[in-house]
C-alpha cells in the first residue's frame, strides 16, 4: 500500500494532537508550526507529479467489501493544485489564528485540523462514497467552529449562523449520499457488474439516461449549495459575518471550491448525458451568479460581504467554465479555482488587518488607512488587481480561458459573462479606495493614529500569499500544463461518452 | 399397564443438546444464585459479591455464546430452538447491554430499597428471555420467551420505589406491554389456525404450498402479530408508551431497554419475516414500508421539542426503530445484514448518553437540557463521549452510525426501495436538529452566568459538579469506551460487518 497520501491526510490530526499536549498558551503556536510539517510532506508529492492523466500516489484498498466501498485516494491534474491550496490556506489560517486567543484552544485547533482532513480527503478521494464521507464530515468541525467561536452579528447570533449553515449544507450533503449510493447500486444492476463506487469503474459502467437525470439533480443541489450559487446562497451572508476570520479563510478559499470540484470529478465523468441536458440551466445559473454577485458586492458596506459576494461572482465564472463543455473552459475553471482561493486568503487577511486598525469591518467606518502604511497599501493593491484579473495575473489567464471556451461553444453566454469582468474592477477598486484612501470618517487626527504599517507578524502572513500570487503571475505555465490533460479528458468524457449507456431500468422496476 | 408402557415408549422424549444449551443454563443458574447470594447481609456482599456474581454470570454465558459462534449444527430441542449465529450474536448484544446497565446501576442509590439481588437477578432473567427469543423457532417458544423477558422488565421499570414516576412507568409498561402480548398471542393463534402448525419452517411450507396466501384468517393473524411486535419495538403508531416509560424508569433500566428490548424484538422480526412468512412477502412488505416511514417521521418530530433527555432518547429510539425496519422491509440478505449491523452499532452509540444522564442525575442536575449546560468545561471526557454518540446517532461520517446508515441505504436502494432510502436521509437531517441541540447545550451558549447558576443549584443540591468525572470513574470509563467504539468501528467496521454477515447467513440459509 502506498502510504504517501494517507500520511498527508493524517498529519493535520497528529499535529492537533501534539499541540493539544502543550500548555494552553502555546497550543496555537505549536499547531501553526505543525502545519509546516505538512508542507514538507506535500513538496515531494508535487515534485513527483508527472504531466499526464495518470494518478499519482494512487491507493486502492477494499474498505467495506459488503458495500463495495474502496479506500481509494489519488492525485491528478484536477486536484493537485487544490491540495496545495488546502495546505497553504490551512497553514496561513492556523498562523493567523495563533495570533489571537480562543477559548478552549485545544478543541479549536482540533476542529480546524478535522476540517482540513475532511477537505483534503474529499479532494483526493477516488471513490464516490469516500468523497461523500469526507464531504459530510466537514459538517462536524464547521458546526463547532462557527457555533462556539463565531460572533453575534445584526443578522443573528452565532448559534443561528451555525444552524443556518448546517441546514443548508446538510440537506445537500445527505441528498448527495442517497444519490451516490443509488448511482453505485444502479450502475451495478443495470450493467450487471459487481458493486463498486470507484470513479474509474463508475465512469466505465454508466447508468441509463433518465437515471442520470434524477441523480444529477441531487448532486447539483448539494454542490451548488456548497459553492454557493444563487438562489442557494442563503447561508452565505450570516455565516460569513459570524465566522471567525481564520475559519472563514479556509471556508471561503477552499471548502467552497469543493462544490465546483465535484462537478468536474463526479458529475461530468459519471453523468455525461445529464450534463448535456442540464447545460442551459447551469449556464443560466452561472451568468446570474456572475451578475448578481458583482452587483451585490458593489453595494455592500461590510468588507466580509464584499468579498463574499465577489466570491459568488468568481465561482460563477468557474461554473461557466465547467458548463461551456470545452477543454479550454474547463481548464480555465480549474485555474480560476486556484486563483480565487489564493486571493481570498489574502483578502480575508487584509480584512482582519483593516478591522484591527479601523475598529470595524465596515467600509463606511474605514478610510485613509494607507496614510502611514505604504507597504500594506501596495500589497493590498497587488491582491486587488489580481482579483479583478489584471492582464499579467494568473486570474487573467483563467478568465481568458473561460471566456475563450465560452465564445467557442456558447457565444451569447460569453458576451454576457464578460460584463462580470468589468464589474469586478468596479467592486474591488471601490473596496480598496474606501478603505485605504478616502478621508476617514473620524477626521484626520484619528485617521493618522489609526493608520499603521503592517508589523512583522502581519507581513509574515500576507507576504507568502502575495508571493504565490506573483509567482503564478510570472509562470502560470507550470500550473497550466499540469492541469491541461485532465481538463481535456474530463470534457471528453461528456463530448464523447466512453461507452454506449446501459438500458434504463429505472430504480423501481426490477433487479 | 402394558398399554401404558407401549404408549410411553412411542412418545419420544426430545433429545436435549446440553452442550449447545450451556449458555442458557448459565443464565438461569446465575439468576438464582445471585438472588440467594443477596440474602447475605452486609455492605461487602451487597455492593461487592452480588454484582460480581451477576457480572460473572453474564460474562460466562457470553463466553459460551462466543465459543459456539460458527457452529452450524444449530437445531436443539427438536427444533424448538435454533442456536445459530443470529441467536448468538444477538445474545452477546443483550449480555453487553446488561453489563452496561449493571455498571450504571452499580453505585445507584435507588437500588437500596428495591434490593440489589432482585435487581440483578431480574436483569439476568430478562437476558435469558431475550436470548431464548432470538433463537425461537416456534410460535409457542416465541410467546414463552417474550413473556419471560417482558414480565421482569415491568418490575424493573418500577424499581425506583420512592419515585412516583418510576411506579407510573412500571404500571404503564405493564398495561401497554400486556396489551401488546395479548395482541401478539391472538395473532399467533390465528396464524396457527390458518396454517395448522406452530413451527416457523412448517408455516413456511404451508404458505408456499397451499393457496392460503389470501386467506383472511392468516392475514389477520399476521397483522396482529406485527401489531404486537410493533408495541414491543416501539414502532409508530404503537410507540406512545416509549417516552413516558423511558423517562420514568430508572436510568440503568432505560439504558438496557433502549438497546436490548429493541434488539430482541428485531431478532424475532427478522426470523419471523425471513423464515415463517416469507412466501407472502408481497402482502406485508408495503405495510412494513409504510410503518417504517411513519415511525421515522413520528420519532424525529417527537424528539424535536423535548426538554428531558430521556424523553428525547425515547423518541429518537422510535426513529431508529424506523431505520432498522427498512432493513426488514427489503427482505433480502443485504437488508438482514444491514439490520443486524445497525443493531450492533446502536449498542455503542447508546451508552454514553445514559452514562451522562446517570452522572448528571447523581450530581443533582437532573436529566433535562439544563443539566447539560457547561458539561464541556466541567467533565470534558463525558462531554466528548456524548458529542461523539450524538454525531454517530445522527449518522455523520467517521462514526459507526454512518456506516450503519450507509448499509441500510444501500440495502434499500438494492431492494428497489430507493424512496425509503430518501426517507432515512430526511429523517437523519431532521434528527440533527435535536442531536445538535444536545451538543450545543454542552459546549455552546453556556455563558458565564448560566453555568454559574446551574452549578450553584447543583452545589445547593449537595453535589460539586467540578468533581464530576473523578466521582464516577466507572461512568466515564464506559462512556469513553463506547464512544471510542463508535469511532473505531466507523473507520474499521470489518469485525462487526463479519458478525452481521454470519448472523444473516445463518438463518437465511434455511430459506434459500
Amino acid at each position: 500500500m502506498n502510504w504517501g497520501l494517507t500520511i498527508l491526510l493524517l498529519v493535520p490530526i497528529v499535529g492537533a494532537l501534539i499541540a493539544a499536549l502543550m500548555p494552553l498558551r502555546q497550543i496555537g503556536g505549536v499547531a501553526a508550526i505543525m502545519t509546516l510539517i505538512q508542507v514538507g510532506f506535500l513538496i515531494p508529492i508535487v515534485l513527483d507529479f508527472k504531466i499526464g492523466t495518470e494518478l499519482t500516489g494512487f491507493v486502492d484498498e477494499l474498505w467495506l467489501p459488503e458495500l463495495g466501498v474502496h479506500y481509494s485516494l489519488g492525485i491528478d491534474g484536477l486536484n493537485l493544485f487544490m491540495i496545495c491550496l488546502v495546505v497553504l490556506a490551512w497553514s496561513i489560517a492556523t498562523f493567523a489564528a495563533s495570533r489571537h486567543e480562543f477559548a478552549q484552544p485545544r478543541m479549536f485547533y482540533a476542529m480546524l485540523a478535522l476540517a482540513e482532513v475532511g477537505t483534503l480527503g474529499a479532494f483526493m478521494a477516488q471513490d464516490l462514497i469516500l468523497f461523500v464521507l469526507f464531504f459530510d464530515l466537514l459538517l462536524v468541525p464547521f458546526y463547532f467552529l462557527i457555533g462556539m467561536w463565531g460572533k453575534d452579528t445584526e443578522l443573528g447570533n452565532s448559534r443561528r449562523a451555525t444552524a443556518t449553515f448546517m441546514i443548508y449544507t446538510l440537506v445537500g450533503s445527505l441528498l448527495m449520499l442517497v444519490c451516490a449510493v443509488a448511482l453505485g447500486v444502479l450502475s451495478s444492476t443495470q450493467n450487471g457488474t459487481p458493486l463498486t463506487f470507484e470513479f474509474a469503474d463508475l465512469a466505465a459502467n454508466q447508468v441509463g439516461n433518465s437515471t442520470q437525470n434524477w441523480l444529477f439533480v441531487g448532486f447539483m443541489l448539494a454542490l451548488l449549495i456548497k459553492m454557493p450559487i444563487p438562489p442557494l446562497h442563503g447561508w452565505m451572508p450570516i455565516t460569513y459575518k459570524a465566522t471567525p476570520l481564520p475559519v472563514l479563510i479556509v471556508l471561503s478559499a477552499v471548502v467552497a471550491k469543493l462544490g465546483a470540484f465535484g462537478f468536474l470529478r463526479i458529475v461530468m465523468p459519471l453523468m455525461p448525458h445529464a450534463v448535456d441536458s442540464f447545460q442551459p440551466l447551469l449556464l443560466l445559473l452561472a451568468v446570474i451568479a456572475i451578475i448578481y454577485g458583482s452587483v451585490m458586492a458593489f453595494s455592500q458596506d461590510d468588507t466580509r460581504l464584499v468579498v463574499g459576494y465577489s466570491s459568488i461572482a468568481q465561482i460563477g465564472f468557474v461554473l461557466l467554465g465547467i458548463f461551456v463543455i470545452d477543454a479550454k473552459g474547463a481548464e480555465g475553471a480549474i485555474l480560476q479555482m486556484i486563483n480565487h482561493g489564493i486571493v481570498v486568503i489574502a483578502l480575508f487577511l487584509i480584512i482582519a488587518f483593516l478591522g484591527e486598525r479601523a475598529g470595524s469591518e465596515k467600509l463606511s467606518e474605514m478610510g485613509g488607512l494607507a496614510k502611514n502604511a505604504p507597504i500594506f497599501a501596495t500589497l493590498f493593491l497587488i491582491v486587488a488587481l489580481a482579483t479583478l484579473a489584471m492582464p499579467g495575473s494568473m486570474n487573467f489567464v483563467g478568465e481568458t480561458y473561460i471566456l475563450f471556451g465560452a465564445f467557442q461553444t456558447k457565444f451569447v453566454w460569453g458576451v454576457v459573462a464578460s460584463i462580470g469582468v468589468v464589474l469586478a474592477a468596479v467592486y474591488m477598486l471601490r473596496m480598496f479606495q474606501r478603505s485605504m484612501h478616502n478621508r476617514g470618517s473620524a477626521g484626520d487626527e484619528a485617521t493618522n493614529s489609526r493608520s499603521r504599517e503592517l508589523d512583522s507578524g502581519e507581513l509574515g502572513l500576507l507576504v507568502p500569499a502575495v508571493l504565490v500570487i506573483l509567482a503564478l503571475a510570472i509562470y502560470p505555465q507550470y500550473v497550466v500544463e499540469r492541469v491541461e490533460p485532465n481538463a481535456a479528458q474530463t470534457v471528453k468524457s461528456v463530448t464523447q461518452p466512453a461507452q454506449p449507456v446501459a438500458l434504463d431500468t429505472d430504480g423501481g422496476v426490477e433487479r | 399397564m402394558n398399554t401404558l408402557i407401549a404408549v410411553a415408549s412411542t412418545v419420544k422424549a426430545p433429545s436435549v443438546e446440553w452442550n449447545t444449551l450451556i449458555p442458557y443454563f448459565v443464565l438461569a443458574g446465575g439468576a438464582i444464585v445471585t438472588l440467594f447470594a443477596s440474602l447475605i447481609a452486609g455492605r461487602t456482599a451487597q455492593r461487592g459479591l452480588v454484582p460480581l456474581l451477576a457480572v460473572a454470570t453474564l460474562i460466562a454465558s457470553g463466553v459460551f455464546f462466543a465459543i459456539g459462534l460458527h457452529d452450524l449444527d444449530a437445531n436443539v430441542l427438536s427444533g424448538a430452538l435454533r442456536v445459530d449465529d443470529l441467536a448468538r450474536v444477538f445474545s452477546l448484544l443483550f449480555i453487553a447491554s446488561a453489563l452496561v446497565s449493571i455498571v450504571l446501576a452499580w453505585r445507584s442509590p435507588t437500588l437500596q430499597d428495591f434490593g440489589r439481588g432482585e435487581f440483578y437477578s431480574l436483569l439476568i432473567t430478562v437476558v435469558l428471555g431475550m436470548a431464548l427469543l432470538a433463537s425461537a423457532q416456534n410460535l409457542v417458544t416465541v410467546f414463552l420467551a417474550l413473556e419471560l423477558f417482558s414480565i421482569p422488565l415491568y418490575v424493573l421499570c418500577a424499581a425506583d420505589l420512592r419515585r412516583e414516576g418510576s411506579l407510573e412507568s412500571g404500571i404503564k409498561y405493564l398495561i401497554i406491554g400486556s396489551l401488546g402480548s395479548a395482541t401478539l398471542l391472538y395473532g399467533l393463534a390465528l396464524t396457527y389456525g390458518a396454517t395448522g402448525s406452530t413451527d416457523f419452517a412448517a408455516i413456511n411450507v404451508a404458505l408456499s404450498s397451499a393457496k392460503i396466501g389470501d386467506d383472511a384468517l392468516l392475514l389477520v393473524g399476521v397483522a396482529l402479530t406485527f401489531v404486537g411486535l410493533a408495541f414491543k419495538a416501539s414502532i409508530a403508531p404503537f410507540h406512545q408508551w416509549t417516552p413516558d416509560v423511558y423517562e420514568g424508569a430508572p436510568t440503568p433500566v432505560t439504558a438496557f431497554m433502549a438497546v436490548a428490548t429493541k434488539a430482541a424484538t428485531f431478532a424475532l422480526i427478522l426470523r419471523y419475516t425471513g423464515q415463517a412468512i416469507l412466501p407472502i412477502v408481497d402482502h406485508w412488505q408495503p405495510v412494513l414500508a409504510a410503518l417504517a416511514v411513519v415511525t421515522i417521521v413520528v420519532g424525529n418530530l417527537g424528539a424535536m421539542g423535548q426538554k428531558s433527555l430521556k424523553r428525547l432518547l425515547g423518541y429518537s429510539g422510535v426513529a431508529q426503530a424506523g431505520y432498522l425496519l427498512v432493513g426488514v422491509v427489503v427482505s433480502s440478505a443485504l437488508g438482514a445484514r444491514a439490520t443486524v449491523f445497525y443493531m450492533l452499532v446502536y449498542l455503542f452509540m447508546n451508552v454514553a448518553p445514559f452514562a451522562v444522564i446517570t452522572a448528571r442525575e447523581r450530581a443533582g442536575a437532573g436529566e433535562g437540557f439544563d443539566g447539560l449546560r457547561g458539561l464541556g468545561r466541567e467533565a470534558p471526557a463525558l462531554a466528548w463521549s456524548m458529542t461523539i454518540s450524538m454525531i454517530a446517532l445522527s449518522g455523520l461520517p467517521i462514526t459507526a452510525g454512518f456506516i450503519g446508515k450507509l448499509f441500510l441505504i444501500e440495502a434499500a436502494v438494492d431492494g428497489d426501495y430507493a424512496w425509503l432510502a430518501v426517507v432515512i436521509v430526511l429523517g437523519s437531517a431532521m434528527s440533527l436538529v435535536y442531536y445538535l441541540r444536545v451538543v450545543a447545550a454542552m459546549w455552546m451558549g453556556a455563558d458565564a452566568t448560566a453555568s454559574s447558576v446551574a452549578s450553584g443549584d447543583a452545589v445547593l443540591a449537595g453535589a460539586s459538579p467540578e468533581a464530576d468525572s473523578s466521582k464516577h470513574p466507572e461512568l466515564v470509563a464506559i462512556a469513553v469506551l463506547a464512544a471510542a467504539g463508535s469511532v473505531v468501528f466507523g473507520v474499521w467496521p470489518g469485525p462487526l460487518l463479519d458478525l452481521a454477515r454470519d448472523a444473516a447467513i445463518s438463518f437465511l440459509q434455511l430459506v434459500a
